[in-house]
């Protein structure tokens, strides 16, 4: 059911990148999908009732292995790693996204790209 | 000599942080850094050939750490992008000199190398989303950085697009992610091997393709390429042409689709169809145009279908015999692949040169539009030969490059079978003539313009990489002969046609698990 959703973010984040006329809300488009896909990212790590994977004192049994409870109880840590980079990535395009709509209405006076258009062919 | 891998990305990364530090005052100084760093980067791909080793960054054992593989594919593909990157930085000495901010266009210029040879590079699929981020990312920037009416206006849909792409590319590796435990190509690729494909995977098999498709402007989904790459200055313009394109969509389909997925029938046949559709749809939207540039943009979505159709037969071929192919078959399929791979690189070549000449006519003259041109042939004689020479290698005349690997590609169509394709091969290439004769007859030939009475010829490091260029596009064909075929293509070649033993390769390389 919650990855269900997750798509159903995504879908959304596409239709609005897809259909809108306005720049600005194509931007918030591709962010809605790019946290869809964070969101599906995190989601695939977690555990109903999981701990976080820290290996404290008690999880060690004698002989250095780790102990039952812990491997079956901690989240996948490697997802969140990623989303972090995800995050930072997605961040360096959106400020780069808004600055080009920043010029861009400098230029045309308007945020609406059917009247940008002097690229045809 | 062996050349330690994080180099190719770590030179042009630092070297791309050091340069804004120049300013205005040290601008020369800033071009003669930015320089070196591209030459020593074609220095250390040429002495690097031949070796095949794992990195382990950090010294982690796989599939713990993350991994950089050089091999055969790689190795070409680092090749071409450092030809291209030092003949385009050697351009930019003087035809940037028409812009402000040399230095921040120069970092920009070399964070994009390090993206994509860090993309070739990659054995991690995360790393190699974060690399073409990277390299897309300062591509955007690049296309958008005349700041114009039509450049911002590029950029933007660019983006989108790009962006959406990379959307795409990012939930493929989550879910790669979700259904096999392993973000190395080679564990995944052996998890497949094992499981073979569930809904999870096919999904992220889609997801991967329209991405790729999407980075490689492929013709569903070409719809920016032809407004970007004219946008861009010149010299950039002929690296997205020559290379990114290559590096971000075609080599990382390829690599994906034969060493990760493995190819089936059906990836094989979606190959050849976007391929064949590329190569139509662009050759005939080319005709049409009347803006130089424009017109070399739609070529190369022409000719970027060469390259997939090549590629895409050799899956077919392979697909079709399954697992006991006999030694004709495997050879056939390779020389559909090293078609399309040779292709690939000849393409990086001539197409740069034409991006390079198209800007050294248009810095002369200030215009771009074919009809405003118009006997430049005693004005500018070197840039007039080098772009004669870039137009009968691309429109496939013998002993030029281009007709070499056209003819490889025929010969693999008619061998397997598809005598449609290789007509169709044949048909595009007359039409890719007709269309280099047309910029031919309106930018060099024919009556000058009043107006371009005084055009003179560009000097120095413009014609300098030009003509490099050029006695590439002669001598390409070269590469074909026994010796340097064994050295370059071969490898690459027995890469792709490899699949799966890419993983097995790989984890005996890095000693893994």
């Amino acid at each position: 059911m919650p990855y269900a959703l997750c798509f159903l973010l995504f879908i959304i984040g596409l239709y609005c990148a897809v259909v809108k006329k306005n720049m600005v809300k194509i931007v918030i488009g591709i962010m809605v999908m790019e946290y869809s896909v964070n969101l599906f990212l995190v989601m695939l790590g977690f555990r109903t009732g999981g701990t976080a994977p820290i290996i404290g004192r008690d999880d060690i049994v004698t002989g250095g292995t780790l102990t039952e409870l812990f491997i079956n109880s901690s989240v996948d840590p490697l997802p969140q790693a990623l989303v972090l980079t995800a995050i930072v990535i997605s961040l360096g395009s959106l400020a780069l996204m808004i600055s080009i709509c920043i010029r861009t209405y400098e230029k045309y006076g308007t945020f609406d790209i059917t009247r940008i258009r002097r690229l045809k062919g | 000599m062996s050349v330690p891998l994080p180099v190719f990305v770590a030179v042009p990364l630092v070297t791309a942080f050091l340069l804004p530090i120049f300013g205005k005052k040290g601008k020369s100084a800033a071009t003669f850094l930015a320089n070196i760093a591209t030459i020593a980067l074609l220095v250390l791909a040429i002495a690097s050939i031949g070796q095949s080793n794992v990195y382990k960054i950090g010294k982690w054992p796989i599939p713990l750490g993350i991994n950089l593989v050089y091999d055969g594919l790689s190795s070409l593909m680092l090749l071409v992008i450092s030809v291209v990157s030092a003949a385009a930085m050697f351009f930019s000495i003087r035809y940037m000199e028409q812009y402000t901010a040399k230095a921040k266009y120069l970092s920009l210029f070399l964070l994009m190398v390090a993206g994509m040879n860090g993309v070739v590079l990659s054995g991690d699929i995360f790393n190699l989303f974060v690399f073409l981020e990277i390299a897309s990312l300062s591509s955007y920037a690049l296309v958008g950085f005349g700041c114009q009416h039509e450049e911002l206006e590029a950029s933007f849909k660019y983006m989108v697009l790009g962006s959406i792409a990379s959307v795409f590319i990012l939930f493929g590796v989550a879910l790669v992610y979700g259904n096999t435990g392993s973000l190395n190509m080679a564990y995944i690729s052996q998890a497949i091997q094992k499981s073979g494909l569930n809904a999870g995977l096919g999904f992220a098999l889609g997801l991967f393709i329209t991405g790729f498709g999407l980075k490689a402007a492929l013709v569903p989904f070409h719809a920016w390429l032809p407004d970007a790459h004219p946008s861009a200055p010149a010299p950039i313009s002929a690296m997205l042409s020559g290379v990114l394109i290559k590096a971000l969509g075609v080599y990382t389909l390829a690599r994906v689709l034969f060493n990760v997925f493995g190819v089936t029938i059906p990836i094989g046949w979606i190959l050849v169809v976007l391929g064949i559709l590329s190569m139509v749809a662009g050759a005939f939207l080319a005709i049409g145009q009347w803006d130089f540039k424009r017109l070399l943009a739609y070529s190369s979505i022409s000719q970027l279908g060469y390259i997939t159709l090549g590629i895409g037969l050799g899956a077919l071929i392979i697909a079709r015999a399954g697992k006991d192919i006999t030694a004709e078959q495997l050879a056939w399929a390779s020389l559909a692949i090293l078609g399309g791979l040779f292709h690939l690189a000849n393409h990086a070549v001539y197409k740069s040169l034409l991006f390079l000449t198209s800007g050294s006519v248009e810095m002369a003259t200030g215009t771009r539009q074919l009809k405003h041109l118009g006997g430049l042939a005693e004005k500018m004689p070197v840039t007039r030969a080098t772009c004669t020479v870039a137009s009968a290698s691309i429109a496939g005349i013998p002993p030029f490059s281009g007709f070499w690997s056209k003819l490889i590609l025929v010969i693999a169509a008619i061998q397997a079978g598809f005598y449609w394709v290789a007509a169709i091969i044949v048909f595009v290439s007359l039409c890719t003539l007709i269309m280099y004769l047309k910029v031919q007859r309106y930018v060099f030939l024919g009556e000058l313009p009043e107006n371009l009475q005084q055009t003179k010829e560009n000097k120095g490091s413009m014609l300098v990489a030009m003509v490099f260029l050029a006695c590439l596009c002669v001598l390409m064909g070269l590469l074909l002969v026994p010796g340097l075929r064994e050295t370059i293509l071969t490898p690459a070649v027995n890469v792709l046609t490899g699949g799966y033993s890419y993983s097995a390769d790989v984890i005996k390389a890095a000693g893994g698990m």
